[in-house]
């Protein structure tokens, strides 16, 4: 019998608000150690938490988002264990009751879809960084991030391979970022993954899990999936029993080793923080973030599927982030509803390409949608050939020019689409090949080929492609 | 000058009769004379104190109508954060402690121009009610000083009765401002849970403890309280209601008062002097013109174990921050951060914190959690909805402070559930988050102090500032102090 794996997540995002979810201190990346951790932060003595308002709509927001409940009463509680970058002796989270509970995401892997359950999603605060090197044998303590709102987001054992997992951590990563309650950044620990992953025979009960703790790239999350579900194959059919464990994944040696066993787990002595109050949510609270809920991917990416004819494929990679979305918006609403093909086109193809090449994304193009847009409409006259465009297109790239219309007028770049010059030219090049001709008539389909590409050499590469074909055939032809 | 009332103090430094200087001068001088044989201070500073004292000479506050306490000195006890000021909360393991920053409490004294004298003595991390388990030893009882003063707020009663100190702050869990007030023959205020901040108060058990003023008299603590209440946007559980003057319904008649007397309160356990002097005070209350009801508060058994387990509980978590990474003590040799923490945590806390830290932690255990917390949790509400329906018959609840006048160093300490008993009274009112107050009521054996609690309902604190107020201007026992001091 075949084996399959039974494989849920927890997903830690980071909100963005300005101050921590406890204190007033600032939460942003990179400050020298220490600096934004005030007297809250490091508990003092006698420090009391304050509820941040503003993590508390971003938790809102996230539930809307997923279709899941708010609670009209969530209960902040403390997980009490000792560790040097824990001020407190404990984090307060959530425990018995969360903020949302319920709803799902829709992730695509090939051409199959499938709905990922979540369990639930709670608020709680991040812990500070220990500092293992330059302090010679001792350990430095970083409190900065110490109390950063975090939203703890776990689904139900709902998936089956790690591509399923990369797929639920995109679209996840995707939707968090799209509504604006997480910069997405993985680098900076913006947006983590523990993976619970176990294994069994088809049908039968699930077998022990092991979590692999703080996946922070999809590459990681792949990677550390396989190879933990073939390692706990290879564990049962040479007769080992799975252990519940926490184990870490090692990129360097490709491995997951464990941590600690569920013997020496920590009992983590939940119980209600009394320094806070229960978390009440009023209806009117969760009205007021629904109307500031900007368009979310499923909902955009059936609509540019229906108003732009884009295939599902497209309608879903130009949803895949929200800045990319913008983006294509833009550039259609400059180019004409008629182009928005062409502008998927141009979007998906070369300005991704670019992108990519240059270690770029959607968040920051150096080339203006309306400029884009102009070398759309430049295309969609006939102006510009496609290899005239993307001569355009490096232009404006560099710099060079106001937009698409001065570049051609400068480059002198303007598409040949007058028929009786083309036909000049076309004349002097058979004229010129007869060899070619020749063979073209003895019924080599190459020959044609080269024609096309002599007649596009002598016009400077600005003939109009379709028309050199047409006319050429026809010249040959008659 | 060390009888008068604030009201006096203040009457003396608005007309020039004395100075901040001098007032902080005088106590300064007792404090230095007297404190060696009381220990009721731990930490003195008499050029910050003359400091203060100079300030608020120079400010204009003195003999203002809305700083009324300007230039009058008082004493914090040592849980509170007191900026620049060692702040040891009783332990050893805040012994090389100064707080960077002030209290709410602190804060509020310190814009209503009062004077800081020092930082008052009080059990370790106000867990004791005999002030014993200080690490800076104990706090003698003024009136004699072979018996305890009473706890966790041990240092604040001895000093006031002591008149080290017009008037000091407290803090109450299950009864650290009542139960010494009484001890000491003091008026002491236990607010409701959520009238006066924590923010800055080092934390015992968060669901419970509440500050509170401690002086000789009703009317001096109502002064202290209009300053030390109101809302705190530092502290969640701070309640947002609107400003009161707590002095304004002092002089009312009681005239129809109404009395409950919970039969729990007046059974077995109260020595015969102290049921003496509180039946003697209740019948001076139908003298003033109050009627007796009867009440019940039937659950009111149950208050020592559920606070016995709800209030480690916490403590086991708050008492976590010392762990010797960031401040406080660390134990100079350890073999790794395991060995760290243990070692500094042993080193720095006493054997009563060691206690609780160890009872908190087994009763939030995972299988034992509902058994125990919730099932405390579950008492707690029954407590508190038996105030509720007692208060339908009565406008206050009256009763002993304490079961005994203060006893000797030593008769207790050895058992703690002895100990625990000597707040069997005052814990309840803790449980609901309702006002209590003592209020001296007489002499008992040794001629040591009696003091009567007053329980009101929440919110209650004008009222029953008003009835012990009443009572004060008809008997002396609020303003006879210790013989023997000068």
């Amino acid at each position: 019998m075949s084996w399959e794996a039974v494989i849920g997540l927890e997903t830690h995002a980071q909100l963005r608000t300005q101050s921590k979810i406890f204190s007033g201190a600032a939460t942003a990346f990179g400050a020298e150690p220490n600096r934004q951790a005030c007297a809250v932060d490091i508990a003092l003595p006698g420090v009391l938490p304050v509820l941040n308002r503003e993590a508390v709509a971003c938790a809102i927001k996230f539930g809307l988002a997923v279709g899941a409940a708010i609670a009209p009463r969530s209960i902040f509680a403390r997980k009490n264990y000792f560790y040097p970058d824990l001020p407190k002796g404990y984090q307060i989270s959530q425990f018995e009751l969360p903020v949302v509970s319920g709803g799902g995401l829709t992730i695509r892997v090939g051409e199959q879809e499938k709905f990922v359950h979540l369990t639930r999603a709670h608020l709680e605060e991040d812990a500070g960084k220990s500092l293992h090197e330059d302090f010679h044998g001792k350990t430095g303590i970083d409190l900065n991030r110490a109390g950063t709102p975090l939203l703890e987001i776990v689904t139900e054992p709902d998936m089956c391979s790690s591509a399923e997992a990369v797929a639920y951590a995109k679209a996840l990563h995707s939707l968090v970022t799209w509504i604006g309650i997480c910069d997405g950044n993985m680098q900076e620990g913006s947006f983590r993954c523990d993976a619970n992953v176990s294994v069994r025979r088809v049908g039968a009960p699930l077998g022990t899990r092991r979590e692999i703790k703080n996946l922070n790239s999809f590459r990681f999350l792949q990677a550390a999936i396989d190879y933990e579900i073939q390692w706990q194959i290879n564990e049962i059919e040479e007769g080992r029993k799975i252990q519940q464990a926490t184990v870490l994944w090692n990129p360097d040696s490709g491995e997951t080793r464990a941590m600690r066993s569920k013997e020496d787990a920590h009992d983590y002595r939940y119980f209600p923080d009394p320094d806070l109050l229960p978390l009440e949510i009023a209806p009117a609270w969760i009205d007021e973030v629904k109307a500031s809920l900007p368009e979310l991917p499923q909902a955009m990416k059936a609509r540019l599927a229906s108003d732009h004819g884009l295939s599902p494929y497209d309608a879903a990679t130009l949803t895949a982030t929200r800045a990319t979305a913008n983006y294509f918006e833009d550039c259609v609403a400059a180019a004409g509803r008629e182009n928005a093909k062409t502008c998927a086109n141009w979007v998906m193809g070369e300005l991704s390409a670019r992108l990519n090449r240059e270690d770029l994304d959607f968040v920051a193009v150096p080339l203006a949608p309306t400029l884009l847009a102009g070398i759309v409409r430049r295309i969609a006259d006939n102006t510009l050939s496609n290899k005239l465009a993307r001569e355009v297109f490096d232009a404006l790239w560099a710099g060079e020019g106001k937009d698409a219309d001065a570049v051609i007028e400068a480059r002198g770049l303007k598409q040949i689409s007058d028929s009786g010059a083309i036909e000049a030219l076309i004349d002097a090049v058979l004229a010129a090949n007869p060899k070619s001709v020749e063979e073209f008539r003895a019924g080599k389909d190459k020959a044609f080929n080269a024609l096309v590409g002599q007649v596009m050499k002598a016009a400077g590469g600005k003939a109009n492609p379709r028309q050199v074909n047409d006319l050429l055939r026809r010249k040959l032809a008659g | 000058m060390i009888n008068s009332s604030l009201k006096e103090l203040s009457a003396a430094l608005a007309r020039k009769k004395t100075s901040a200087v001098e007032l902080a001068t005088l106590f300064l001088d007792r404090i230095e004379k007297l404190n060696p044989s009381l220990n009721a201070f731990v930490t003195t500073d008499r050029e910050k104190a003359l400091a203060m004292a100079r300030v608020a000479d120079a400010s204009g506050k003195v003999g203002a109508g809305d700083t009324p306490l300007a230039g009058i000195p008082l004493a914090h006890k040592d849980i509170f954060m007191t900026s620049g000021w060692r702040t040891t909360c009783g332990s050893k393991m805040l012994s090389n402690f100064i707080a960077p920053y002030d209290a709410t409490v602190v804060e509020k004294f310190k814009v209503a121009g009062m004077v800081t004298l020092g930082k008052l003595n009080m059990d370790e991390f106000a867990m004791g009610s005999s002030n014993e388990t200080s690490f800076y030893g104990p706090v003698k009882n003024p009136w004699d000083t072979a018996r305890v003063p009473g706890g966790s707020s041990g240092g604040s009663a001895a000093a006031v009765a002591a008149r080290l100190a017009p008037a000091a702050t407290g803090t109450d869990t299950g009864g650290s401002i009542r139960q010494p007030a009484a001890l000491c023959g003091l008026t002491g205020l236990k607010p409701t849970y959520g009238v006066v901040s924590r923010y800055g108060m080092i934390a015992f058990a968060s669901s419970l403890d509440q500050g509170g003023p401690m002086a000789k008299s009703a009317e001096d603590c109502a002064l202290l309280l209009n300053t030390m209440a109101g809302f705190d946007p530092r502290d969640s559980t701070s309640l947002e209601r609107p400003a009161e003057d707590y002095a304004r319904d002092l002089e009312k008649p009681l005239q129809g008062l109404r009395i409950g007397l919970p039969k729990e309160f007046f059974g077995e356990g109260m020595d015969a002097d102290v049921r003496a002097a509180v039946e003697a005070a209740l019948a001076e209350y139908r003298k003033l013109g109050a009627t007796m009801v009867e009440v019940n508060l039937p659950n009111s058994g149950l208050s020592v174990p559920a606070y016995y387990v709800i209030a480690p509980a916490e403590a086991s978590s708050n008492l976590s921050r010392f762990d010797g990474v960031r401040y406080g003590h660390r134990a100079p040799d350890y073999a790794d951060l395991d060995d760290m923490y243990s070692k500094s945590r042993a080193q720095g806390f006493g054997e009563e914190v060691k206690r609780r830290i160890l009872i908190g932690t087994y009763v939030l255990s995972h299988g034992y959690y509902d058994a125990y917390y919730l099932q405390a949790q579950k008492i707690r509400r029954l407590i508190a909805n038996d105030f509720v329906a007692a208060f339908k018959s009565c406008d206050v609840i009256m009763g002993p402070t304490a079961p005994s006048v203060a006893f000797r160093f030593g008769d207790k300490s050895a058992d703690p559930v002895q100990m625990y008993l000597s707040d069997i009274y005052t814990i309840a009112v803790n449980l609901a988050g309702l006002p209590g107050m003592s209020i001296p009521c007489g002499f008992g054996n040794a001629d040591m102090p009696v003091g009567l609690q007053i329980v009101g309902p929440w919110f209650g604190e004008a009222k029953m500032l008003n009835i012990a107020h009443r009572y004060q201007l008809v008997t002396d026992w609020h303003i006879r102090q210790p013989g023997g001091l000068p």
